[in-house]
């Protein structure tokens, strides 16, 4: 119920949308009514062709964006504990760092061809920045204090980074992963819409270059449920993890 | 405490003595020109097919040509006005609604669901739609840049309002000032910081969108020359095009932290103690 009013906002758009179509105020070229987008969805659904092309991309999303968190992690925690290796690898992250992530489309390409590997290798690219960043700030944001005290209580190197840098650590990285897995996403959709042969991205331009919109805005929404519920349950799993925390 | 520290270091780094100093700069500069070296090498020995690594020295005269016969400053300048056009729209809008929805229930209770979904959403999807109803030029990429970063623009200026001390309000209130005053004397400089971090956020958002959306539609700026390089198998002009997007990022994202100290320059982030 609680649930039911706060998204009740939505549910006002939804029949607005539904109204400015129905009654003429808008053509039902530009915007195909509500009602006939959902019947859509559900013909999208029932011929497969959605959960195929949905799989391809959260295939390639999950393993972009895999790699991308456990190199960033190595990378990040590389550059907050050892200064030669920050002397080394900093400065080539913040060379990247101010490059639209989007200009990359055309040297994966160039790369990799127009297959699986591009993609998930621009999604890994994209989504390596945000977790670098992230573990990096976070560990050398970690108060002196914690550490030495948990040295002068005898930890060994091991244990204060497990026992203290890294739950003190914690927000920051995951802070920076909620960022990399909205890229992941960005990445997937706008890679897939410029060079593929399936996917939901592919399947979007695909349907629009037909004129098929009602089909098209189905997938443009499954797209971003898809977007938002992954947000929603990392945000979730973040309050798991930092339970332990005020 | 973060603030302190991040104010403290400039001034700390400006009173190292001129040798210690060029020792610094050169380290930051050593593992990109090592880079840079390891590049030529490879092209020079053939280890790499020049399609997939272009030799250094090629990039360059092509650097070199786009900025001779003006075809850099045009494209660069297309992009920008996507991008900028894009992001002043959604500053426009996001700004003033993002402190709505901080003081006025009604706002919240409309504006706060539709916010939190549409933060997450992978809103270059929608793209095909702009397209739909705005065309393949300028407007629908201008559109599609606003979509993308207004909701980041509402979130920062809803939570920069909503972090306002009260104390703050209460004392102006008992001085005698009146709401507008408030608002413009108080409210507006104490949540002004956390507006300009997520405009900080949202204009390299607005670059990646602009090139991105560059790319799927064709036509002018860096996104569509890269895109045609990159159809044509002119892996040079690709990684020109990378070189030339990210000068243009970095050129963004210096100005707007310039512009972040101009603004704050009364802050206790810019005045150490």
């Amino acid at each position: 119920m609680r649930t039911f009013v706060r998204y009740a906002p939505l549910l006002i758009l939804a029949v607005l949308w539904e109204a400015v179509t129905r009654l003429g105020l808008v053509s039902v070229q530009l915007l195909p009514p509500l009602s006939t987008v959902l019947a859509s969805f559900a013909s999208l659904v029932s011929d497969g062709s959605l959960l195929g092309n949905g799989a391809q991309s959260m295939l390639r999303a999950v393993a972009g964006l895999g790699a991308a968190i456990i190199v960033g992690f190595i990378l990040g925690a590389g550059m907050a504990l050892r200064p030669r290796f920050e002397a080394t690898v900093g400065p080539l992250v913040e060379l990247f760092y101010p490059l639209p992530k989007s200009a990359l489309i055309p040297l994966v390409m160039v790369w990799f061809g127009l297959g699986d590997m591009a993609k998930g290798f621009l999604i890994f690219l994209g989504c390596l920045l945000p977790v670098v960043l992230g573990t990096y700030n976070g560990l050398r944001g970690v108060d002196h204090v914690l550490v030495w005290s948990a040295q002068s209580l005898g930890a060994s190197r091991r244990a204060v980074l497990r026992e203290v840098l890294l739950p003190a650590a914690m927000p920051q990285i995951l802070t920076g992963l909620r960022t990399a897995v909205a890229f992941a996403f960005l990445l997937m959709v706008a890679s897939e819409l410029i060079i593929a042969n399936n996917g939901l991205g592919f399947l979007i331009g695909e349907l629009g270059d037909n004129g098929a919109y009602p089909p098209m805005f189905a997938v443009i929404l499954t797209v971003s449920a898809l977007g938002f519920f992954a947000d929603r349950g990392f945000v979730l799993l973040s309050d798991r993890l930092l339970r332990w925390r005020e | 405490m973060s603030e302190r520290t991040l104010a403290a270091a400039p001034s700390r780094r400006w009173a190292l003595p001129p040798l210690a100093r060029l020792r610094g700069m050169a380290l930051r500069w050593t593992s990109p020109l090592v880079l840079l070296a390891l590049w030529e090498i490879i092209g020079r020995l053939g280890l790499v097919r020049p399609f997939l690594l272009p030799p250094l020295e090629s990039v360059v005269a092509r650097l070199g040509e786009d900025i001779a016969d003006g075809a850099l400053l045009n494209n660069a300048a297309i992009t920008l006005y996507h991008a900028l056009a894009g992001f002043v729209l959604s500053v426009a809008i996001g700004v003033p609604l993002g402190l709505l929805i901080a003081r006025r229930r009604a706002f919240r209770w409309f504006c706060e669901p539709v916010v939190s979904v549409g933060f997450p959403m992978p809103k270059i999807a929608f793209l095909p739609i702009f397209m739909l109803w705005f065309g393949v030029f300028d407007l629908s990429k201008i559109v599609m840049v606003t979509f993308s970063t207004v909701f980041t623009v509402i979130a920062a200026a809803d939570a920069g309002a909503r972090g306002v001390e009260t104390r703050l309000v209460w004392s102006a209130q008992s001085l005698g000032a009146r709401s507008l005053a408030v608002f413009w004397e108080v409210a507006l400089p104490a949540s002004m910081p956390q507006i300009l971090t997520g405009l900080q956020v949202a204009l390299p958002q607005s670059m990646i969108i602009a090139v991105g959306a560059e790319m799927l539609m064709g036509g002018a700026g860096l996104g569509g020359a890269m895109m045609q390089a990159g159809s044509y198998a002119d892996a040079v002009g690709v990684y020109a095009g990378i070189v030339e997007t990210a000068a243009v990022g970095m050129i963004a994202v210096v100005l707007m932290a310039r512009l972040r100290a101009w603004l704050l320059r009364w802050h206790a982030e810019f005045n150490p103690r």
